[in-house]
């Protein structure tokens, strides 16, 4: 009981912490904007890990953070090969083809109007059905290696990416392209110097987006047939197995995939789109 | 009317290409038959065939084609396949049968609206409490857009499992995973909402010494409803795909995403694809449900877009 009483005071002195913080003078700072969230996450951690010892849950239901980070450090082979074969062959190859897909099927439909009357509505339509639902399909065309994943990320970054391409590529004013035509630009010629800068905040977004599709579709697909390595491979054997403290690591793996992931992506964005108001400071 | 002749182009060019695509995906398939029934085919050599493109085997075998269309287990069947399946599956069966889609499509839209419901009422409450506490917002807001960039459909199997263990199964598990893709959405679309009214039409009712609770109720969440709406389309699409995916690791035997994986166990594509079209029926009838309440909602709010 001892271990409940502490983590309850804990979890009150975090608090009571980031309430002085907030409240502070200083609470507008870099430092304190950063340390607040911080204390929160490892207030949490430390009451977890205290709340799982002190009740004394079995591992099978909840193993707790410092079983989970053992595991983590005895089994980084284990993971490093899994991320390689989820994450680098599987979500990226398929994020890297199918945005650029989507990129040049969105200027074709840019070209035409009609063709961008029929293809946004359909577009837009498939973009909120449950794709996952194609990895058993796909897994029967490609096999079980990583090119079935790859293919369930490309059909479902596909039109995400698809409808924000090419309604950034409609965001240009009627002054803009008149001015253009005053210079007697070609169509690519305004198409690269004012039209696609325009829509690159639309299309980082598509991109921003298609990220965590990317890996969910590389995780899902290994749950219909994986060879004996990868994220939802791991998973799903190490569930089988009630080894949750693997499983636990294996999403912690996947967290930091997809955070730095997200995170690479919008810096690049931000060097891109340095002129756009949502990036001044 | 142009805009639905263009939908209506694309639509049947798709079907076109569809169409065209089963020849080479299922002629091998069909060679395979047509040679055990007796029939003559051109490279006679199974082995030859195998090694050749499925497209030179199409010309000269042309007899086979129309057989593309009508195979038992096709790698892709023809769009009438799968509308006959869908057909036979829903409007012929009962809806008790376990074959019948309607039973398993009402397994999984029953765990999508518990989550859904669920998900949503916590995540409102978490974005109320985030707009009227600094240290919530400061502390819980980070974590609440880094979890957006993960993907949450890791921890699937493991609830499911979790909750088994401790005695919970069936519709509940299901109903968590939905819960908890709706939940983000609800919570980052909802704070921007609460936040939306600006400077002015906050002092305006300081002037009128209206207290926190009277903003609330008259001009934060009237003002948050576009925002909530649009978190909504997005959390149920989510909804629905996080009881799928919970039907997927257990090997549940009645739900879609369980059609879904019985199908590709054993072979039976044309399973696999009526199911999937059901999901994206349901889907886009649950996301066009939402936008038809957010039209009522937002008329009687007198915001008529």
């Amino acid at each position: 009981m001892g271990l409940i009483a502490l983590a309850l005071v804990l979890w009150a002195f975090g608090w009571w912490l980031n309430v002085r913080l907030a409240g502070s003078a200083g609470a507008g700072t870099q430092a304190v904007k950063l340390a607040v969230p911080v204390i929160f996450g490892a207030t949490i951690l430390i009451v977890w890990e205290l709340v799982v010892r002190g009740l004394e849950v079995p591992l099978v239901i909840l193993p707790a953070p410092s079983v989970i980070a053992v595991r983590f450090a005895d089994s980084t082979a284990i993971l490093w090969a899994d991320f390689m074969q989820t994450f680098v062959k599987g979500a990226l190859s398929g994020y890297v083809i199918g945005c650029a897909a989507a990129l040049l099927v969105a200027v074709l439909v840019d070209r035409s109007e009609f063709l961008r009357l029929g293809l946004l509505p359909v577009g837009n339509f498939m973009a909120a059905l449950p794709i996952v639902g194609t990895a058993p399909i796909l897994v029967m065309w490609f096999g079980f290696d990583w090119e079935s994943k790859a293919a369930v990320v490309v059909v479902m970054v596909f039109f995400p990416m698809l409808v924000n391409t090419v309604a950034g590529l409609r965001e240009t004013t009627a002054i803009q392209r008149d001015l253009m035509q005053t210079y007697a630009a070609g169509y690519w010629q305004s198409f690269f110097k004012l039209r696609l800068p325009a829509a690159m905040p639309f299309i980082f977004n598509g991109l921003k987006i298609a990220t965590t599709l990317a890996l969910i579709g590389a995780i899902i697909a290994e749950f219909f047939g994986s060879p004996t390595v990868g994220m939802g491979f791991r998973i799903s054997t190490s569930v089988g197995q009630l080894a949750l403290d693997m499983v636990w690591a294996e999403i912690v793996v996947a967290a930091l995939a997809g955070t730095v992931f997200y995170g690479a992506v919008a810096l690049i964005e931000r060097w891109v789109t340095f002129w756009h108001p949502s990036q001044r400071r | 009317m142009r805009a639905i002749l263009a939908v209506l182009t694309v639509v049947a060019v798709l079907i076109g290409f569809w169409y065209a695509a089963a020849v080479p995906m299922n002629i091998k398939g069909v060679l395979v038959e047509a040679e055990r029934a007796g029939a003559v085919v051109t490279p006679d050599n199974g082995a030859e065939r195998r090694a050749m493109s499925p497209w030179a085997l199409i010309l000269p075998n042309s007899f086979a084609i129309p057989a593309t269309w009508a195979q038992d287990r096709p790698r892709l069947p023809a769009p009438h396949q799968v509308a006959v399946e869908l057909w036979e599956t829903t409007v012929e069966k009962k809806i008790t049968s376990k074959r019948s889609l309607v039973f398993h499509g009402w397994v999984t839209l029953s765990a999508t609206l518990l989550g859904f419901a669920i998900g949503t009422g916590l995540g409102i409450l978490l974005a109320v409490g985030i707009v009227h506490s600094r240290v919530m917002d400061m502390s819980v807001m980070p974590w609440a857009i880094v979890s957006q960039t993960i993907p949450i459909i890791a921890l699937a199997p493991m609830i499911i499992v979790v909750l088994y263990s401790i005695g919970v199964q069936g519709i509940l598990p299901k109903a968590v995973i939905s819960a908890y893709l709706s939940f983000f959405p609800v919570v980052v679309g909802m704070v921007k909402g609460l936040r939306s009214p600006d400077a002015m039409q906050l002092d305006l009712l300081r002037t009128y010494n209206a207290s926190r609770a009277q903003t609330f109720w008259k001009l934060r969440l009237p003002a948050s409803m576009p925002y909530l709406f649009a978190s909504l389309k997005i959390g149920i699409a989510a909804s629905l795909v996080g009881a799928i995916v919970g039907e997927l690791p257990t090997g549940a035997v009645s739900g879609l995403g369980a059609r879904l994986l019985a199908g590709s166990y054993y072979g039976q594509t044309v399973q696999i694809w009526s199911a999937l079209f059901a999901a994206a029926l349901l889907a886009a009838a649950l996301v066009a449900l939402v936008g038809l309440i957010q039209r009522m909602t937002l008329a009687r709010m007198g915001m008529t877009a």
